[in-house]
């Protein structure tokens, strides 16, 4: 028997996740157009590379991956791009991002699809191959999949976990997922433990869904794997990352650092099918399983486009009259949704219809208590209402010091305060705040070392110029001195006089600098003398008339000699 | 009592000893409050505290002057100086302004190279008789290039809230007013 370990706190909000289960997997139909955010993965933004009016087909690159960190973004399906611009983003903050716009043209015509043969290839490559096939971490947090792939020489993974806890209330797209296309995910999770070199594999689901339980187990067995499909308690946070892998293998994460410094990765089952598909298929990540549910007349799973505007999805469903929102992801760690034109990106599982009923109005917030609820709910193991506290009045080293960026948002402490805090509200503040002072300190020494560049650069620029300058003299009296010296020697006999006091020691900077300013200002002198006007060698005889013509004009008007005189004025 | 006297002495000239060695062998350069001070100044060179550049003024703090003195650090730079040095937190002595980056009209841009040469940190690229452009990630908001513009086609722009610096807003208590009773 598998032995599961428990992790201290965590809630059992209602589940609500039975409604959306009823109905198999719909394929949701192409909308009127796809509006593809660059910035879709944690990292880097993915330059476009289409432009206005261009055709795409279906997988196409559209953004490619920027730096390391940072994932490729294609075309969902084949149409025109009608722009790239800025558009309004599916993120609390209610701000726009660059992002491309495609007018489906309903064919849905493939780029030509090349699959991978990863174990022909080095981890370099597959890594380079996934990243430009867009996969990022299909959890939530977006994080390239790539990056989390560690060279198994020098960080020996023991334990690959794959995620199908999927503990948020409302959201069962992993659920779907699992029940209906267990063979993808197991050969994903294949392709993860072979890249790895995992000892073990171990896949663990919440015990609430024993048909997906039962159909990984079905898939595993038929596929001759050695994975072990563990049926974990359904406790909310069980399908966060840390909380998941301490409840399979005992383990915690430290504070601050991967799962793979204690040996252990861990990944999606949706990015591990979509992995699968990438490379089984050369099929980019361009659409998602989505759960859509809450106050709606027809909760079920669609398979979405990236890009697919919300409303459209909406519409499949069939709100009720009474919907007043949508949230986007699930009721304790989503967000409501700033405008219903925003568009599906890699990172959204699910979407609820609100309305007042289902979600009742937020109710006041009072003071703290002290009553412990938060820490004794608190996965992470932290002291909410201490980091509360530090948080509100901006005291952040503080908040740091209660360790406030090992709070994973799960939202457990503000679901049980009794005093109705936003809690997590708090941290993400504080956790915002103190990454924005970071960015400052940085921006800061890098001011500073380029204030400090420029300063020694202008001083050696100065020092340069006046060694020049010395040199330059130095050559100029050694010359002055030849030439006296040849005069000299020619005319030995002669009564010679001048110039022993122009001629400067070269010693002397300061004179040897005149004699060259001196020297440089006769050669101007004698330069410009010898400057003829261009223009005027040359003429044709008609030009020289018409020439001669004004030149009488102005001999008549009297303005000749006070030109001249300005001339004479401006060497 | 001479005994008493020679091993005073002795003792005297061998700490004093060991003083002069330590003194030559731990020798600091420059002054490390002055370090601490520069790390907290926000590095922007700007010259609005009336010294030039951020050391002086960490200098002259660290002989007494008075730490209200840096708009770009803001109440908070005020703040953390007085946490380092023990001083009462006052006021800034201006307005605190969000932060700004400089902007060239690159239409008007005549290709001067003045606000080039005036730029403390290098942010600003072009040539001679070629139009002249602000590399925004490095600018600092100093405002050292407005002055020198003959043209004055430098314009100081806030930073645009974008969602890579988006921050989370301060949960607040929204305190409304109570509808006033009536009298029953």
């Amino acid at each position: 028997m598998f032995q599961i370990f428990k992790f201290n706190g965590g809630v059992k909000p209602p589940s609500h996740k039975t409604q959306s289960v009823t109905e198999p997997i719909g394929v949701a139909p192409l909308p009127s157009r796809l509006v593809v955010p660059l910035h879709q993965s944690i990292g880097g933004t993915p330059r476009p590379v289409v432009k206005t009016g261009d055709r795409v087909l279906k997988g196409q690159l559209i953004g490619e991956a920027d730096g390391w960190i940072s994932a490729a973004v294609h075309a969902p399906t084949s149409g025109t791009v009608r722009d790239v611009g800025m558009y309004l983003q599916p993120h609390p903050s209610g701000l726009t991002a660059a992002s491309v716009v495609i007018e489906p043209d309903g064919k849905d015509e493939w780029i030509e699809r090349v699959p991978v043969d990863y174990r022909k290839l080095s981890l370099p490559e597959v890594q380079k191959a996934l990243q430009q096939a867009g996969i990022v971490g299909l959890g939530g947090a977006a994080f390239p999949a790539h990056g989390k792939l560690v060279a198994p020489a020098q960080n020996p993974i023991d334990t690959l976990v794959i995620n199908g806890g999927e503990c948020e209330p409302f959201i069962t797209c992993d659920d779907m997922l699992m029940r209906e296309r267990a063979e993808g995910v197991v050969r994903g999770t294949a392709i993860y433990r072979d890249l790895l070199q995992a000892r073990q594999v171990l896949i663990g689901i919440e015990d609430n869904k024993p048909e997906a339980v039962a159909a990984m187990r079905e898939a595993v067995a038929r596929l001759g794997e050695d994975f072990q499909v563990v049926a974990v308690p359904a406790i909310y946070p069980a399908g966060s990352a840390k909380q998941l892998i301490r409840m399979l293998t005992g383990k915690e994460v430290p504070s601050g650092k991967l799962p793979t410094t204690i040996g252990i990765q861990c990944y999606n089952v949706a990015t591990a099918y979509a992995t699968w598909r990438a490379i089984e298929f050369g099929e980019p990540l361009i659409s998602r399983l989505l759960t859509i549910t809450g106050n709606v007349e027809r909760p079920r799973n669609w398979e979405v486009l990236v890009g697919t505007p919300i409303d459209e999805l909406l519409a499949l469903a069939g709100p009720k009259a009474d919907t007043d929102g949508v949230i986007m992801g699930g009721p304790m760690m989503g967000f409501a949704v700033p405008d219903a034109q925003v568009s599906i990106i890699k990172a959204s599982n699910c979407l609820i219809a609100r309305s007042p009923g289902l979600f009742p109005p937020n109710l006041p917030e009072m003071p703290c208590i002290r009553c412990g609820e938060c820490a004794r709910a608190c996965p992470a193991d932290l002291q909410p209402y201490e980091m509360y506290w530090f948080a509100r009045a901006k005291n952040f080293g503080k908040a740091q010091e209660y360790h406030v960026f090992d709070c994973i948002e799960c939202g457990c402490c503000s679901f049980v305060c009794p005093s109705h805090i936003p809690l997590v509200q708090y941290f993400r503040f504080a956790k915002s705040e103190i990454w924005a002072r970071e960015r400052d300190k940085q921006a800061a020494d890098t001011a500073k070392n380029r204030y400090e560049f420029k300063l020694e650069r202008e001083e050696r620029e100065k020092a340069e110029k006046a060694e020049k300058l010395a040199k330059a003299a130095a050559a100029q009296a050694a010359k002055k001195a030849a030439e006296q010296a040849a005069a000299e020697q020619a005319g030995a006999a002669a009564d010679v006089a001048p110039s022993t006091a122009t001629t400067p020691p070269a010693d002397d900077p300061e004179a040897a600098k005149k004699a060259a300013i001196a020297a440089a200002m006769e050669r101007a002198a004698a330069q410009r003398a010898a400057a003829q006007p261009q223009n005027t060698d040359a003429l044709t005889p008609a030009q020289q008339q018409e020439i001669d013509q004004i030149e009488a004009r102005r001999a008549q008007a009297g303005i000749a000699e006070d030109t001249a005189a300005s001339e004479k004025n401006q060497p | 009592m001479l005994t008493a006297i020679a091993i005073m002495a002795l003792g005297a000239i061998l700490l004093g000893a060991m003083l002069g060695f330590a003194s030559i062998k731990f020798k600091v350069e420059g002054d490390p409050l002055v370090e601490k001070i520069d790390s907290l100044l926000p590095q922007t060179q700007c010259g609005q505290c009336g010294y030039p550049g951020c050391r002086p003024y960490a200098e002259a703090i660290a002989k007494g002057e008075e730490i209200n003195l840096c708009p770009p650090g803001g109440t908070e730079g005020v703040q953390k100086l007085a946490d380092l040095l023990g001083r009462e937190v006052k006021p800034l002595n201006a307005e605190e302004k969000p932060k700004q980056i400089a902007i060239i009209d690159e239409n008007t841009c005549i290709g001067c190279t003045l606000c080039i040469q005036a730029c403390p940190v290098d942010a600003i690229v072009g040539a001679a008789k070629q139009m002249h452009t602000i590399v925004a990630k490095l600018c600092t908001g100093c405002e050292l290039c407005l002055p020198p513009c003959p043209v004055e086609c430098i314009s100081m722009e806030p930073v645009p809230e974008t969602l890579q610096n988006w921050k989370w807003k301060h949960p607040v208590f929204a305190i409304k007013p109570v509808p006033p009773q009536k009298a029953a």
